[in-house]
């Protein structure tokens, strides 16, 4: 059969209850939260139930929100299904001193380098991880350059005027 | 200046050819001082090294193939060893992390060695004002030439060519030895 | 000098793998990524991969640009197929903004697209032709490169990095040349194409050097997330084309090829029917654009004048066009607020982008799902138990763009 947003959300909150919140639906996809310690267990339902079988790992990004304290680095996971060619979205939150998050690379391969992109970016740390080190930035840089307060230029550079370039 | 000299006036009797060095001519003898020989046969058989990085690259791809030719100017050989090569051609984005690999093969080049820089990121960073990318890779090494553009069009990439055969055959002898040079040298800190 | 670059792992010198740089700079891997090969005598037993050596952060420079700046860098992701980058980028934008383009728009783009992805599979069959040693392929194929090039800068102007339409459609009608430069590569190309194919698929050494080289399973496949050609070379017909049509592609009629083992010969013959496929679709959409007659026939844009630069004569003439004219080109429209995921099929697989608009001028986060990126990973466990020479084969063969692994 079909899915539809309306069936999946029946779904989840049949076996999570309540801890799986904050169901949206923006451009037709549905958005949903679950508290991180859980976000290993909500996968692996997606992953196991036969009429759902979300078995395709799209894409895992972080965005950082500076102003929701205690929330402020958001984990967004896009699952397939390509049984049913079906898209959601899932949102894992967590605090950014203890930014600690369950890896999916068990179950996912793809997510082994979407990890360390996202803790090379965000400072992400992925507990059970086989190899948690930077991937796309130099080794020895000692800050996480995609949070909101660094800035996008290299302050050291001498030959561009921030006047005239940096916005 | 404009950048392009020949050709702006319409003239009719453009020679297409130089005509060689200056020199004394006669019966099967040819005599003309010592560099202007060098000069010519090594600026007419240069071998580069194409160091592509990026988009540049597969503009170089198209100037390298059968359309606008570069073997014509003698570039046949692209030699991807730095130890065989005379010209390093630097096309695409350097990052920071890619800068200490573009010095070791500068390095391991033979003298007499040219740089070309091919690109907006090449010469000064481009359009990627970043955190992670290379401002010009002349912060690191010597560059003879640069190449504007974002690509450069295969016509700009031989202008630029010719240029460099133009400093390779007019060089003299003993500018590696010299003072001019050691100096440029230690200010980037190669020895 | 060396070791400052490759860190050795402990314990190196003493065992009996030998540790093979296949660094950054390697005249065969088109792009700058190094790999770390473990060998024992010939046969690779483990590789670890770097990559980042071209890392320019375009998701940080897209936070602070307005929708029309981040267009330049969405070229320079697979810089082989410039315009389906673009094109994805606006439709994405065209999703969050509720934009509706009219048909003709539809059927230009993907005449488009088709031919930016036509372009970049012959850069890399050639390629791969190029790495076992047949060089005539490649320069053969590069002359056909130049066309599209020529119908590229018949419409925008610049070869490679075209930056090419705008949201709602295109910055100018396509003139009588770009469709006569089209008509003479629909007329001409499938018989290169042919004589090419004939190069290279019966012939016995290419089929033994990439026959068996890096199979990977379907299964294997799908876990590790690869999407397009790569994938239906293993066996899965999954095509985003089909399966969330975008531009009107459910009005044309194509198939998907599709191989079995997931072998480099797959991975070549897939990409080379692929080829045939945009052919077919190319003339079906430029059959489909000949059918609007009169006014229809101008029409290139949607008429939405808050996303769409006024054409010139208006700016100069009425108010409201030269206000939108400012506005548009300071960047001060307030995008709508919400998130969007868009995905279409790039020459490599599925290329995402996540936008996510609070309202303001610029994206708050705008993330790229990069399809070589994902299937990089995979390389190790393709490579394991085959040959140096074969480690090459397999690079080639995926069609790694470095720009697009890092961005």
């Amino acid at each position: 059969m079909s899915l539809t947003n309306d069936y999946i959300k029946s779904k989840l909150t049949e076996k999570f209850g309540d801890q799986v919140t904050n169901f949206e639906e923006p451009y037709h996809m549905l958005s949903f939260e679950a508290p991180k310690d859980m976000n290993l267990k909500v996968m692996q339902y997606l992953y196991d139930e036969p009429d759902l079988s979300f078995r395709f790992l799209t894409d895992l990004c972080a965005v950082h929100y500076p102003d929701n304290p205690g929330r402020e680095l958001a984990i967004v996971y896009h699952l397939h299904s390509l049984v049913d060619n079906f898209r959601i979205r899932f949102k894992v939150f967590t605090d950014i001193n203890t930014p600690d998050v369950f890896t999916s690379a068990n179950l996912f391969s793809a997510a082994n380098w979407m990890e360390r992109e996202t803790y090379d970016f965000y400072g992400v740390n992925f507990v059970g991880h086989p190899n948690l080190k930077r991937i796309l930035n130099v080794d020895e840089m000692d800050y996480f350059p995609m949070r909101r307060e660094f800035p996008l230029e290299d302050q050291t550079r001498i030959d561009k005027d921030d006047d005239m370039f940096g916005r | 200046m404009r950048p392009v000299q020949y050709n702006l006036t319409g003239e009719n009797n453009i020679k297409l050819l130089e005509e060689g060095p200056e020199g004394y001519s006669g019966e099967g003898y040819f005599a003309t001082t010592l560099d202007k020989v060098v000069g010519l046969a090594r600026k007419n058989s240069i071998w580069p090294l194409p160091f592509a990085t990026s988009c540049c690259g597969i503009e170089f791809m198209a100037t390298m193939a059968a359309n606008y030719d570069m073997s014509r100017f003698g570039a046949e050989r692209m030699a991807f060893s730095p130890r065989q090569c005379d010209l390093m051609m630097v096309m695409g984005t350097i990052a920071k992390k890619m800068g200490p690999i573009v010095k070791q093969v500068y390095l391991q080049m033979a003298e007499p060695r040219w740089v070309l820089a091919m690109g907006a990121c090449a010469s000064s960073g481009g359009i990627f004002d970043t955190y992670s990318v290379l401002q010009g890779i002349d912060q690191i090494i010597p560059v003879d030439v640069y190449i504007p553009g974002c690509p450069p069009r295969p016509e700009a990439v031989i202008d630029g060519f010719m240029r460099v055969q133009d400093l390779v055959g007019k060089e003299s002898l003993r500018r590696r030895n010299g003072e001019r040079y050691k100096e440029l040298m230690e200010s980037y800190g190669i020895q | 000098m060396s070791e400052q670059h490759i860190k050795l792992p402990e314990g190196s010198i003493g065992k009996q793998t030998t540790t093979l740089n296949l660094g950054p700079t390697h005249p065969a891997t088109h792009g700058v990524f190094q790999n770390i090969l473990e060998l024992d005598g010939e046969r690779i037993v483990g590789a670890e991969q770097t990559v980042g050596y071209i890392h320019r952060a375009f998701e940080k420079i897209a936070e602070r640009r307005p929708l029309y700046q981040i267009t330049p860098l969405t070229d320079r992701l697979n810089y082989c197929s410039a315009p389906i980058n673009n094109m994805g980028w606006h439709i994405t934008c065209e999703k969050l903004l509720n934009v509706k383009t009219p048909k003709r728009v539809d059927y230009l783009r993907i005449i488009i697209m088709e031919l930016a992805r036509i372009s970049d599979h012959l850069i890399c069959n050639s390629i791969v032709g190029v790495d076992t040693g047949a060089f005539t392929g490649f320069v053969y194929v590069m002359q056909y490169r130049e066309l599209i090039y020529e119908i590229y800068e018949e419409i925008c102007g610049s070869r490679l990095t075209t930056n090419i339409g705008r949201i709602g459609g295109f910055e100018r009608n396509f003139t009588n040349t770009a469709f006569t430069k089209l008509e003479k590569f629909l007329n001409e190309y499938p018989k290169v194409l042919k004589e090419f194919e004939n190069l290279f698929t019966r012939n016995r050494i290419f089929m033994e050097r990439t026959m068996g080289v890096g199979p990977i399973s379907a299964e294997r496949a799908l876990n590790f997330g690869f999407t397009g050609p790569n994938l239906r070379a293993a066996g899965v017909d999954y095509d985003v084309r089909v399966h969330t049509p975008y531009s009107s592609y459910e009005d044309m009629n194509f198939e998907i090829p599709v191989g079995s083992t997931g072998d480099c010969y797959d991975r070549f013959l897939v990409r080379n029917q692929e080829m045939y496929q945009s052919i077919s679709i190319i003339k079906q959409a430029y059959q489909k654009v000949q059918e609007f007659k009169g006014a229809e026939a101008e029409v290139f844009h949607a008429d939405v004048p808050e996303y769409y630069l006024p054409e010139k004569k208006d700016v100069y003439t009425k108010m409201e066009a030269l206000i939108w004219h400012f506005k548009i080109v300071m960047g001060e429209i307030d995008m709508p607020k919400g998130e969007v995921y868009n995905s279409v099929e790039g020459a490599n697989g599925e290329l995402g982008f996540y936008l996510i608009s609070d309202g303001g001028r610029t994206p708050y986060r705008l993330h790229f799902r990069r399809p070589c990126f994902i299937y990089y990973q995979a390389y190790e466990e393709m490579s394991r138990g085959s040959m140096l020479s074969d480690a090459i084969i397999l690079m080639s063969s995926l069609n790694l763009i470095a720009g697009e692994m890092d961005g």
